[in-house]
């Protein structure tokens, strides 16, 4: 469906996609994660054919976005990051119009809005302005909005930030069904919840590279240990203990609040920390998630510092 | 189900036909999109502000027309004798329809441009950027094409129509809109805050005070006369008037040809200028 290769954009003299290799396959739900800044957007835009890359190449549905923008975009659905949706008009008319600039008419139009209103669970809301919507109401729109011309492939940029976790979930279960409708979905996140819900597959980047790719399970396996052993000895010991710890588990990170510990073993790494004598304020045995895959390969540092 | 792609979606389908044909890449032949929407989107707007475009000529009409003509009585057109109503009245219908279509072109534009985000909202569609500037110029057009007519309206109630020759104004007062509204969407697509849009406002004062509107040019220095030929509402000014006072000539096609030529410019400039914004 998708296949990028060396993709790049650079705006004079930062490069903000700097030569990214992938492909997604048809039906695929594929993951851009990444920390603010990573080049996720930008590289959506681009996917999108409304960006030109630079250079590389990039093909969609086995087109060429820069000479067949418009063919390609028709059987494209974008919900972008911040909604866009049309706040001089209804709900019901956001849709109508939407399907109009695809060129299609209002025969075609009218029960397909029926459909999409009835999935996006806003038949209440019909003739409601979309400024009374809630954040989750809109965003449901914005994807409704998205399925106007049956898209094959849906590119959803962040699309639960901002959202409360009852939102968020009911999204979740709408891009679920949607994926098993055969719908291509890619999708950029930086939550790691929603990128293990919602992605078979996924690149993550940093600085405009792709750091690492694989399923989420896989990438946990490959660049974490099977759990993480979080104590906390106070902000002011935590340096200190660690430093007599160094031998257990298979790898040792030292925050400033807490100390983590990765590990195969975690329950049986934490009785032998505290057999040594050292008793943590607070400690917990969890299992490693895509967060700890995320942090390692993107760093702790602010994407913005 | 909600979706299937087994088959090529009517969207899609609708596209590949369009993709054969020259200068796909830019229009889909759909500009009548961003007009439904701009007609769905005005229900919602206030009335008020819409009306204040037809209010403000007749103002003009009644204060000068006919305050201002009670002292001066007539002037002569072409030979003969007029009366001062009669003789601001298509002019004032000229600056309407291009002030009505700069309202739109401009301010509107701008705001749906920068805030709304509607332009980018269409360009992520398969429309294309001829689309969307024939549209909306297309739409600007036709509020300063109503503002013209409701003005004819007016005017030939007032008794100042002094010949049928006189309703070819509102044909000229469509291709001024156009022009107008082509131009003005260009310069809009340039600016980058609203701050920078009131300086066209500035620009339009003294355009609308001294393109022959109240007096003929020929109260200025040569040189002067010919800067002001060369400015749009002078051009529409004549326009318009030598087709009130029944004049054809030479004069009227260099008219129509200088605003055919501003409107294709503009609607060119535009389309690229959105493929800049919003394709880059």
């Amino acid at each position: 469906m998708i296949r990028a290769q060396g993709l790049t954009k650079r705006y004079d003299d930062f490069v903000a996609v700097d030569g990214i290799d992938f492909a997604v396959e048809r039906g695929e739900s594929f993951g851009i994660l990444g920390p603010n800044g990573a080049g996720k957007s930008t590289t959506m835009r681009m996917l999108g054919a409304t960006l030109q890359r630079t250079s590389g190449d990039l093909m969609i549905l086995g087109r060429d976005p820069a000479h067949e923008g418009p063919t390609i975009r028709a059987h494209l659905g974008v919900v972008p990051q911040q909604d866009n949706l049309d706040t001089e008009l209804t709900v019901t008319e956001n849709l109508y119009t939407y399907g109009r600039y695809f060129g299609l008419p209002k025969s075609y139009l009218m029960p397909r809005i029926d459909e999409l209103l009835a999935f996006a669970q806003l038949e209440d809301k019909r003739s409601a302005k979309v400024d009374a919507l809630s954040g989750g109401m809109k965003r449901r729109l914005t994807i409704a909005r998205g399925l106007v011309n049956e898209p094959s492939i849906l590119l959803l940029d962040e699309p639960t930030t901002g959202l409360d976790p009852q939102a968020r979930h009911v999204l979740w279960d709408r891009l679920f069904r949607l994926k098993e409708t055969g719908v291509t979905l890619v999708i950029t996140t930086h939550y790691m919840d929603e990128a293990e819900q919602l992605c078979e597959r996924l690149v993550v980047m940093d600085g405009g590279r792709i750091v690492a790719e694989g399923a989420p399970a896989a990438l946990i396996r490959e660049h974490s240990t099977r759990e993480v052993v979080e104590v906390r000895f106070g902000s002011d010991r935590n340096a200190e203990v660690a430093a007599q710890l160094g031998d257990i588990g298979e790898r040792l990170e030292v925050l400033p609040d807490r100390i983590l510990i990765y590990t195969d073993a975690g329950e049986a790494d934490l009785q032998r920390i505290v057999a040594r004598g050292f008793m943590p304020v607070t400690s917990l045995v969890r299992r490693a998630s895509l967060e700890d895959v995320f942090l390692r390969l993107t760093g702790r540092t602010l994407a913005d510092e | 189900m909600i979706t299937s792609t087994v088959a090529v979606s009517a969207a899609a389908a609708i596209a590949e036909r369009r993709a054969r044909r020259p200068g796909a890449s830019i229009f889909a032949g759909r500009a009548h999109a961003p007009i439904m929407r701009n007609a769905y989107a005005l229900r919602t707007t206030n009335a008020l502000t819409f009306l204040t475009g037809f209010v403000e000529p007749v103002i003009f009409l009644v204060a000068f027309g006919y305050g201002v003509g009670g002292l001066i009585g007539s002037v002569e057109v072409n030979g003969v004798e007029v009366s001062y109503a009669a003789f601001i009245a298509p002019a004032l219908l000229a600056s309407s329809a291009m002030s009505g279509a700069l309202m739109d072109a401009t301010f509107n534009v701008f705001f749906k441009m920068h805030y709304m985000r509607i332009y980018q909202t269409m360009m992520s569609t398969s429309l294309g950027s001829f689309d969307v500037a024939l549209g909306e110029i297309g739409w600007a057009m036709l509020r300063g094409a109503a503002y013209a007519v409701g003005f004819t309206v007016v005017v030939g109630l007032a008794g100042l129509l002094t010949s049928w020759w006189a309703l070819l104004m509102i044909p000229a007062a469509v291709l001024i809109a156009f022009a107008f509204a082509s131009i003005g969407m260009t310069i809009t697509s340039y600016m980058r805050s609203f701050h920078q849009l009131n300086w066209l406002n500035f620009f339009l004062l003294p355009l609308f005070l001294f393109s022959g509107t109240f007096f003929p040019i020929t109260l200025y220095p040569e040189w002067l006369q010919s800067i002001i030929m060369v400015t749009p509402l002078w051009q529409a000014i004549a326009m318009t008037r030598s087709l009130a006072f029944g004049i054809f000539d030479g004069a009227l096609v260099v008219h129509v040809a200088y605003f055919l030529v501003l409107a294709a410019v503009g609607l060119v400039l535009t389309s690229r200028r959105l493929e800049a914004l919003f394709l880059r």
